[in-house]
């Protein structure tokens, strides 16, 4: 088999990072070949520089063994290279066919050739046995099937090597199998796949070979018959991993959180928690399992005030908090991980010292008289860097200047440092390293040994499964089931995941309407 | 801690590296324009060299070029920092001029009506600082309108404003031809009485019409950064600004802090209208401040937003505009040239890539935003 794609060399540096460090990396025609590593490692960087978004430093880029340049995403296209993001570039009112005719028009004069598009678009799903319907709207579709449009997007502009950055992030298990038998099918048939994830399953059962990242460099190619979960961790993270959380039996309290058939509705105004009701008592850990985009977004904006509810109530300590603006509820003694850190959570032109106090700084010592005092601030700030481990050079530094895993540490100090009755954690180790996810988790079982009450998110059932006490599945705005960790299988949890109940009853709302986008 | 061990010393480094980088983009932007600015005089048959003479005389050639400079840049600071201060949180208030303009017309309707009404002299304590906040009050009403709409309906307070310049500015002319118009039988002008003595600002010295107003927009100047850098209200409305989501998720009202930024600006802007009735002309004349308010977006530009970048920028401007009489005086280059070499410093400050190009400065991690965009 000859050689679709070969990098030789590559190095890109930003400012004190090395973020790919002479990569070398080879992609054989037909195959699906996976790059794992941490974020961070440097595979998000050697894709945009394959897809040139990026230039490197130094290296080359080989296609079918001939030297290329790639300057720009119209370069590589060109080239027949194409992207699926992450977050797909789709635009919502358009049909299927409309948005990938999008940038690459067919027409008749100045009139668009709509047909010919459609016809096209049914010819590629034929060929590669997509089952897409062209003439569809992008938002009545599931995320399974925009993920497709995406792929044939690129498919139709020629692709004959396809790039999928971290595809399964907002897919079911079942519709991770449809994607994983459309990229055999694709494969198949000539297409060259990397297929971009820090998830050790999904490699070993997709991937023809692998190639480990870490700290900007290649640490070795292998194949899934030569290798393992544990040996590749190790090689993702560069030392024995262990990948459980330990945690003892949960000290349960007095009722902190009390959810009564909560009904909220989304920026659009569907409703999309519907009729939810739960409680938690102070020590134990509640995990809401689910695939992004069932409600736990609403769900949770509208118990830290963010979001109006429709109806319902929110007893915080046997006070309800349903209508109360956001610093009622902050006052209450709720601490929020928000899912986005960077839009919430922090505001990244500040400093650590100033996020620190995002949402106390009104409050003595760090102001007196509406005046800040920012001796205070500041001693506030190398205290909390030290005591959490935030590694920055300063806590004057902004904070858009540290990794990931520190912003999330900045966030975790500030809502960790005051007192604090429940803790609402929304996906709070999505896009974290491996050492950080350790740090988090353990901070969070600290918090429940404190005799706080924890509400997780997580689209990671690993995370829900090793952190919860108990687990509650959402499932298009509703909780379809509640069960203790210990109980709880992880193929239950997909099957609920997936709105399958079984042999229990459906909730009789639970196949109309609003697909879970 | 093995990190903070010097951290004196390189903090007090690092605190100013911010201020020289900032600096750096509007002091090519201006040394580009005169370069370009030369190349259009060239063009246009004159010499660059004895224009620019002509120009830095003009401008602070001698003690009375100073002053003019100064009386030119008081309005300017005060409706810089106003539209700074907007901007700051996240808003963009073209309502200066219009916020500018009323505080005028109540300021100097205050300056010689309120005597009047009352039947008797006020003493100069009362009556002055009366005049200047009736002033700040025009501003303020007329800048926090559009700043409710925003923050009830989500109206676009760049829409808003500028409606509200429209009624301003007509209103105003209104005032000034009818109800408001000097009475005295010679006067043509639209223009109003003179204002009490009690309602005027001395001038410092004689023969020079550099005023207090000047030392005061410094002042505010100093205070407005006080404001934003060092108190809770300044935290919240950076952080409105910064990052609206963030700002509610700690727990902001973000609807009021748009409201009181919005205030705050026309305030300000109200208090350059305020001062110069109260400082300089002593009455307010139709078309006396046109385009005060509109330069004042130019000027927080070029200023980065900060209220000491718009002092200087404010000066700059100042300067530019006191010193294009002298330059035609001298030259015969026509004024134009000045409004076109404006033109191009605010061009390459907006665009700044192309300054970043021209001189191969390498990106800042971080750009100012200045408004996040239609409908945000």
């Amino acid at each position: 088999m000859g050689l679709a794609l070969q990098t030789k060399g590559i190095t890109k540096r930003f400012p004190g990072v090395l973020a790919n460090d002479h990569v070398d990396f080879e992609l054989r025609k037909g195959e699906i070949h996976a790059l794992l590593g941490e974020n961070g490692a440097g595979k998000t960087t050697l894709m945009n520089i394959i897809y040139g978004l990026y230039e490197p430093d130094e290296g080359e880029i080989f296609l079918d063994g001939r030297k290329v340049e790639i300057r720009t995403p119209r370069d590589a296209i060109a080239n027949g290279i194409g992207m699926v993001h992450q977050h797909f570039m789709l635009i919502p009112v358009f049909t299927v066919a409309e948005n990938i005719m999008l940038g690459a028009e067919a027409s008749r004069g100045v009139v668009l050739d709509r047909r010919r598009v459609v016809e096209e678009v049914r010819e590629l799903s034929r060929k590669y046995g997509l089952d897409v319907n062209p003439e569809a709207y992008v938002r009545e579709l599931p995320v399974g099937v925009q993920q497709r449009v995406e792929i044939i997007k690129a498919l139709y502009r020629k692709a004959e090597i396809l790039i999928l950055d971290e595809p399964t992030a907002v897919l079911t298990p079942q519709e991770v199998e449809d994607l994983f038998r459309t990229m055999r099918e694709l494969a198949a048939q000539g297409v060259s796949i990397i297929f971009i994830t820090h998830k050790l399953k999904e490699v070993l059962a997709v991937a023809d070979r692998i190639t480990v990242m870490r700290a900007g460099r290649v640490v070795g190619t292998v194949t899934p018959q030569e290798t393992d979960q544990a040996h590749l961790a190790a090689m993702m993270v560069g030392r024995e991993v262990i990948l459980k959380v330990d945690k003892g039996a949960a000290q349960v309290g007095e009722e902190v959180l009390r959810v009564e058939n909560l009904h909220v509705s989304d920026d659009r105004g569907v409703e999309v928690v519907r009729g939810v009701s739960f409680s938690i008592r102070a020590g134990e850990v509640l995990g809401i399992a689910g695939v992004q985009g069932n409600g736990q977004t609403e769900l949770v904006e509208a118990l830290t005030g963010l979001r109006r509810p429709l109806s319902g109530s929110i007893f915080i300590q046997g006070h309800n908090l349903a209508e109360a603006a956001p610093r009622r509820i902050i006052e209450a003694g709720v601490a929020h991980i928000p899912e986005d850190r960077q839009r919430y959570g922090l505001v990244i032109s500040y400093p650590v010292t100033d996020n620190l106090v995002l949402n106390t700084y009104y409050l003595e010592p760090f102001a007196r008289h509406k005046v800040l005092n920012y001796q205070e601030i500041d001693r506030h700030a190398r205290q909390l860097v030290q005591v959490f481990d935030i590694r920055t050079p300063s806590p004057y530094l902004p904070v858009s200047r540290l990794s990931g895993g520190n912003q999330q540490k900045v966030i975790v100090a500030r809502e960790f440092s005051r007192p604090v009755k429940l803790l609402i954690a929304n996906q709070p180790t999505r896009g974290l390293d491996v050492g950080s996810i350790e740090y988090i988790h353990k901070e969070i079982v600290r918090m429940r040994d404190a005799g706080c009450a924890v509400l997780l998110v997580s689209a990671e059932l690993d995370e829900i499964m090793a952190l919860s006490d108990r687990i509650a599945v959402m499932y298009r705005g509703q909780i379809v089931d509640i069960l203790p960790a210990a109980q709880a299988t992880k193929e239950e949890l997909g099957l609920l995941m997936a709105g399958i109940t079984e042999h229990r009853d459906v909730p009789a709302t639970a196949d109309r309407g609003h697909p879970a986008v | 801690m093995r990190m903070f061990k010097s951290r004196k010393a390189s903090e007090s480094i690092k605190a100013l590296r911010p201020l020289l980088n900032a600096l750096l983009v509007p002091v090519l932007a201006v040394f580009t324009a005169l370069v370009v600015g030369a190349l259009v005089i060239l063009l246009a048959g004159g010499d660059p060299l004895a224009a620019y003479r002509g120009l830095f005389q003009g401008a602070v050639g001698s003690a009375r070029a100073w002053s003019e400079t100064t009386v030119w840049a008081t309005p300017y600071i005060f409706a810089g920092l106003a539209v700074a201060l907007a901007f700051k949180g996240g808003l963009f208030n073209i309502g200066a001029e219009g916020q500018l303009a009323l505080g005028a017309v109540l300021a100097a309707w205050v300056g010689y009506k309120l005597p009047e009404l009352l039947g008797t002299d006020l003493p100069a304590v009362i009556h002055l600082p009366l005049a200047v906040g009736a002033g700040m009050l025009a501003g303020a009403v007329w800048g926090a309108i559009p700043g409710w709409l925003k923050a009830r309906t989500g109206g676009h307070e760049v829409i808003n404003t500028i409606m509200m310049n429209y009624i301003a500015l007509n209103m105003t002319s209104y005032l000034l031809n009818g109800p408001m118009k000097d009475p005295n039988p010679l006067n043509v002008v639209a223009r109003t009485p003179e204002i009490a003595q009690s309602a005027r600002i001395p001038p410092i010295f004689a023969g020079y019409r550099f005023h207090w107003g000047f030392i005061l927009a410094l002042l505010v100047a100093a205070l407005v950064w006080w404001l934003l850098q060092k108190t809770t209200l300044g935290f919240e409305i950076r952080t409105a600004g910064a990052n609206p989501d963030a700002a509610r998720y700690a727990g902001v009202n973000v609807r009021r802090i748009i409201v009181v930024s919005m205030m705050l600006s026309g305030m300000l802007a109200g208090l350059a209208g305020a001062i110069e009735v109260t400082a300089l002309n002593y009455r307010h004349e139709l078309g006396f401040s046109i385009g005060y308010g509109f330069d004042a977006i130019a000027i927080a530009l070029l200023g980065k937003t900060h209220p000491l970048g718009v002092v200087l920028a404010s000066l700059l401007w100042g300067a530019m505009r006191n010193g294009a009489t002298r330059m035609q005086f001298l030259t015969q280059i026509p004024v134009d040239v000045i409004s076109v070499i404006q033109a191009l410093i605010l061009l390459f400050v907006a665009a700044d890539a192309i300054v970043r190009w021209l001189y191969r400065i390498r990106v800042e991690e971080e750009k100012l935003v200045l408004t996040r965009g239609w409908g945000g």
